[in-house]
């Protein structure tokens, strides 16, 4: 058969792909359950260290057994009783009747989409509500931040902060990771007396003498604009228009955490 | 025996693609501000270069000449694919790092040149150290770029303290300059100078001569 024959064409390609489109499928449906598992382990290794689990816990899979997952609807602050395993944020983002769009000036945290129901984690020490575990996003310098920030049982103490994904320049905005960094959230306050939110990233370091050192995050060194991304995505979700009600309601004691 | 071995050694130094053929650049730039993602790179790009150039030169004598470049890329981009999956299962950390640029080894040109340029004509044995040989010398680059950078950007090696930086309460202050892509350029750059300094058959020559500042009286844009 000459070799640039038409048929000879149709053949090689025909071949090609259906070997080369065989052994692609074979191999990304064997390795997909390790690849999704390393997705949810490594967003649940993210909310153990928010909350700083492994200071109390033996393992993370004790840690884990003591979280409580929760959807809330963010428009009443009010628990959902939306089944929680079938939780998905990608396909509430792209349902216009499952999220609210943001404009303009309420857009802090420039996320353009807003859910109506977000999936919450609430950690339960000795049977009693001891830390909660928010879902956070907002756009840094490069794309958006997601992490998780855990707050204390006061609901107004940084228990800690963590991000899973972002896509910061490394050595400056991707120092978010750092651990020396994380470690300045432990035990800054949220609201100040009014209730408004009060914690900042600001910009170089916060004096430990001052009145508002404690609502004050050293800022990342050569990082501005992922600094102020991540002080905006925290306004955004501690406000009105982010997890504000949900907070206010459990302040309130109009929810009990033994009905949620 | 010293064929082989030349064919896999002459990239390194002799040829290299980055150095001397100046390919595959993007990538050196993007992946090289900390030395572990840069390594993993450098393995994902050898492993695919040298299966590409075995897979190839295996069937290079039915690849019809019309279709010869969407088949060589067909076999490139299922190999990238690969990779990418077993990154994704495998190191996942790393490929969150990498993010992109994995699937970018697909228009790396050091890929496909060597298709076209070795595979295309020669066994499948040779061309897989071909491949090998390519592979390293774009490595030998990249590490060195990313050692520097890592080095002089956050003071660490492969994630380990060795400047200890003001960050951390040490006395190295990172220089910034360094974790940013052009500072590759600049690496790169000396390296290639560094390289044809000691080989110096590597020079090119002058393509044309800079003409003398023309005479102020003449007209100068008659072209």
């Amino acid at each position: 058969m000459q070799k640039d024959s038409i048929l000879n064409i149709i053949l090689v390609g025909i071949g090609l792909c259906t070997i080369c489109g065989a052994v692609i499928s074979t191999v990304a449906v064997s390795l997909k359950d390790q690849q999704e598992q390393n997705v949810i382990f490594d967003q649940q290794s993210k909310i153990i260290d928010a909350a700083r689990l492994l200071e109390f816990y033996p393992s993370s899979i004790e840690a884990l057994e003591s979280i409580k997952e929760v959807i809330v609807d963010l428009n009443d602050g009010q628990p959902s009783d939306y089944p929680s395993d079938q939780y998905d944020l990608d396909t509430i983002l792209r349902d216009s009747s499952q999220h609210k769009v943001l404009n303009g000036a309420d857009d802090i945290a420039m996320i353009s989409v807003r859910e109506n129901i977000s999936k919450v984690f609430i950690e339960y020490r000795n049977n009693e509500f001891k830390t909660l575990i928010l879902p956070v996003r907002g756009y840094g310098l490069w794309g958006t931040l997601y992490g998780y920030l855990a707050l204390d049982s006061d609901l107004n103490t940084i228990v800690g902060l963590e991000f899973y994904k972002h896509k910061e320049t490394p050595g400056l905005g991707a120092e978010v990771d750092n651990p020396n960094w994380k470690k300045l959230w432990n035990g800054k306050k949220v609201y100040d007396e009014n209730g408004l939110v009060q914690i900042e990233v600001i910009k170089g370091f916060s004096n430990p003498g001052s009145e508002e050192y404690s609502y004050e995050v050293d800022g990342l060194s050569g990082a501005t604009i992922t600094s102020k991304g991540v002080s905006n995505l925290l306004a955004f979700w501690l406000g009105d228009e982010g997890f504000g009600p949900f907070i206010n309601n459990l302040k309130n004691k109009e929810i009990k955490l033994s009905d949620v | 025996m010293s064929k082989f071995k030349e064919i896999l050694l002459t990239p390194i130094f002799k040829d290299n693609p980055i150095a001397l053929q100046i390919l595959g650049i993007c990538s050196a730039l993007a992946v090289t501000s900390k030395l572990y993602p840069t390594l993993i790179m450098c393995v994902a790009l050898t492993v695919t270069v040298s299966l590409s150039n075995f897979f190839i030169s295996l069937i290079r004598n039915i690849i019809p000449t019309n279709i010869r470049i969407i088949v060589q890329m067909t076999i490139i981009a299922s190999l990238v694919i690969l990779v990418d999956q077993f990154l994704k299962a495998y190191d996942y950390e790393t490929s969150k790092t990498l993010s992109v640029f994995v699937g970018l080894i697909i228009t790396n040109c050091i890929v496909m040149g060597r298709a076209e340029a070795f595979a295309m004509q020669n066994p499948p044995g040779i061309s897989f150290l071909d491949g090998l040989g390519n592979g390293l010398g774009y490595s030998l680059i990249l590490i060195v770029v990313g050692t520097i950078r890592e080095l002089l950007g956050s003071g660490q090696l492969l994630g380990i303290d060795i400047f200890t930086t003001t960050q951390n309460g040490g006395w190295y202050v990172g220089n910034n300059f360094f974790l940013l892509a052009p500072s590759s350029f600049l690496i790169i750059g000396l390296f290639i100078w560094a390289l044809r300094s000691w080989k110096t058959e590597q020079v090119e020559e002058k393509e044309f001569l800079m003409s003398k500042n023309a005479p102020k009286e003449v007209e100068t844009h008659h072209a």
